[in-house]
C-alpha cells in the first residue's frame, strides 16, 4: 500500500532507460555499418551510458534531428535541422522545439527526446543565447535572427 | 475466474507504444485482493465472493470488522468489496486475485469516487450558459427562472447550484496498456475518477 508518486517516477525512468538503450544499439549499428563499408573488422562499441548522456544540447544550439516517418508501410528517415528555440517537460515528458525556415518559411517541430521515433540528434552547432525560450526569433527575420556561436559549450 | 479487481489510483504519466506513439496512462496499483468470504446461495441467496485490498494498522479496524478476518483467519484489510461471480467455486478463503486477470489491450470499466468540488454554481455544475458580462447585464452565472408561474412551485430535479463531485462515476471502454503481476501495476490508457490514493473497481467488458 505505499506505492505513490516513486513508482511513477520509477516507470518514467525505465522508459527513459529503454530509450537510452534504443539510442545505443542505433549507434552501435551505424558504427558496423560504417566499418563494414571501410572494411575494417574492428569498431568501438558505445555502452548505454555513455550514449545516454549524449543528446547534451540547450536551447539556442542548431541540430540535425533524424526522425523515423511512416510513409504508408514504409519507414524512412528525414533529417530536420533548425535551432532549439525550447524544451519543456520533465523526466520521459521531455520534448524540445526545433524552429528552420524552409523556403521563406518558417517552420517548427516538436519532438519528445525519449521517443523511440527519434533515430538520432547531432548538434551541429552551439550557440550563446541568454533566455530559455527563443520565441522572439519568431518575429525576426534574415541578420537579425542570428544566434552568436557558443566557442565554449559547457553542456 | 472474476474479472474485476480492485486498485488504488497511482498518479498518471506517459509511455511509449511499440509503433512510438505517445500514450497516456493512469498508473493503479491493482490488487492483490484477498478473498475473505464466499457467500452462496444457500446462506445468502446469491453467489459472491468477498475480497479484501489494501494495507491498514489492525488498530484502526473496528471490533466487528477484526471479528470478520479472523474468521477468515486473514490479516485485516482497508477495503471490502464483493465481487459478483458465477465462478465462486473456483476460489477459497485466503486466494488472491492477482492484475494478471487482465491482458494488454483488452477494454475495461473503471470505477471509482469522483474529485469534490464543494458547493457550485449552475454554470461549472450543469454547463449552463449564464448571462451576458458586460452591455449592462446585471446576471453573468446565476441560475435565472427556475420554472413557470403557472405551475406555482419547482419541479422535482430542476437543476440549482449545489454540492458537485464526490459522487461515484464510471468510465467505460478504456485499454488496458500494460500490465505488470510483478509490481501489481496497471496502466490504463486515459484518465479514471477520483483523486491520486482514491479505490477503483476495474472490471473487463466484454468482447463485443
Amino acid at each position: 500500500m505505499a506505492l505513490g508518486a516513486e513508482t511513477i517516477r520509477e516507470l518514467e525512468r525505465t522508459e527513459m532507460e529503454r530509450a537510452a538503450q534504443i539510442w545505443a544499439n542505433n549507434e552501435n549499428r551505424r558504427r558496423e555499418q560504417e566499418a563494414k563499408e571501410k572494411k575494417r573488422t574492428e569498431f568501438e562499441t558505445v555502452s548505454v551510458e555513455q550514449r545516454a548522456s549524449i543528446p547534451g544540447f540547450r536551447p539556442g544550439d542548431t541540430l540535425r534531428v533524424h526522425a523515423k516517418v511512416v510513409e504508408g508501410d514504409k519507414e524512412r528517415i528525414q533529417v530536420f535541422e533548425g535551432v532549439v528555440i525550447a524544451d519543456n517537460h520533465e523526466n520521459n515528458r521531455k520534448c524540445f522545439t526545433v524552429r528552420k525556415i524552409s523556403h521563406g518559411i518558417g517552420v517548427e517541430r516538436t519532438f519528445l527526446l525519449y521517443s523511440p521515433r527519434i533515430e538520432k540528434i547531432e548538434v551541429v552547432r552551439y550557440g550563446k543565447v541568454r533566455r530559455a525560450k527563443l520565441f522572439y526569433l519568431r518575429d525576426r527575420v534574415g541578420k537579425h535572427a542570428r544566434i552568436k556561436e557558443d566557442r565554449n559549450p559547457k553542456r | 475466474m472474476v474479472n474485476t479487481i480492485l486498485g488504488r489510483k497511482i498518479g498518471m504519466t506517459q509511455v511509449f507504444d511499440d509503433r512510438g506513439q505517445v500514450i497516456p496512462v493512469s498508473v493503479i496499483e491493482a490488487g492483490p485482493c484477498i478473498v475473505t468470504q464466499l457467500k452462496s446461495v444457500d446462506t445468502d441467496g446469491y453467489v459472491a465472493i468477498q475480497v479484501g485490498f489494501g494495507e491498514i494498522r489492525p488498530r484502526l479496524v473496528n471490533m466487528p470488522k477484526t471479528g470478520h478476518f479472523k474468521r477468515a483467519g486473514l490479516a485485516p484489510m482497508r477495503y471490502l468489496r464483493e465481487i459478483r461471480t458465477e465462478d465462486a467455486g473456483e476460489y477459497k478463503l485466503g486466494d488472491a486475485i492477482k492484475c494478471d486477470i487482465f491482458k494488454p489491450g483488452v477494454r475495461v470499466k473503471v470505477t471509482g469516487i469522483s474529485k469534490g468540488k464543494g458547493f457550485q454554481g449552475v454554470v461549472k455544475r450543469f454547463h449552463f450558459h449564464g448571462g451576458d458580462q458586460t452591455h449592462g447585464s446585471m446576471i453573468h452565472r446565476k441560475p435565472q427562472s427556475s420554472g413557470a408561474t403557472d405551475a406555482a412551485r419547482t419541479f422535482k430535479g430542476t437543476r440549482k447550484p449545489g454540492h458537485m463531485g464526490s459522487e461515484k462515476v464510471t468510465v467505460r471502454g478504456l485499454r488496458v496498456v500494460r500490465v505488470d503481476p510483478e509490481k501489481n501495476l496497471l496502466l490504463i490508457e486515459g484518465a479514471v475518477p477520483g483523486s491520486d490514493g482514491g479505490l477503483l473497481t476495474i472490471q473487463q467488458l466484454e468482447q463485443r
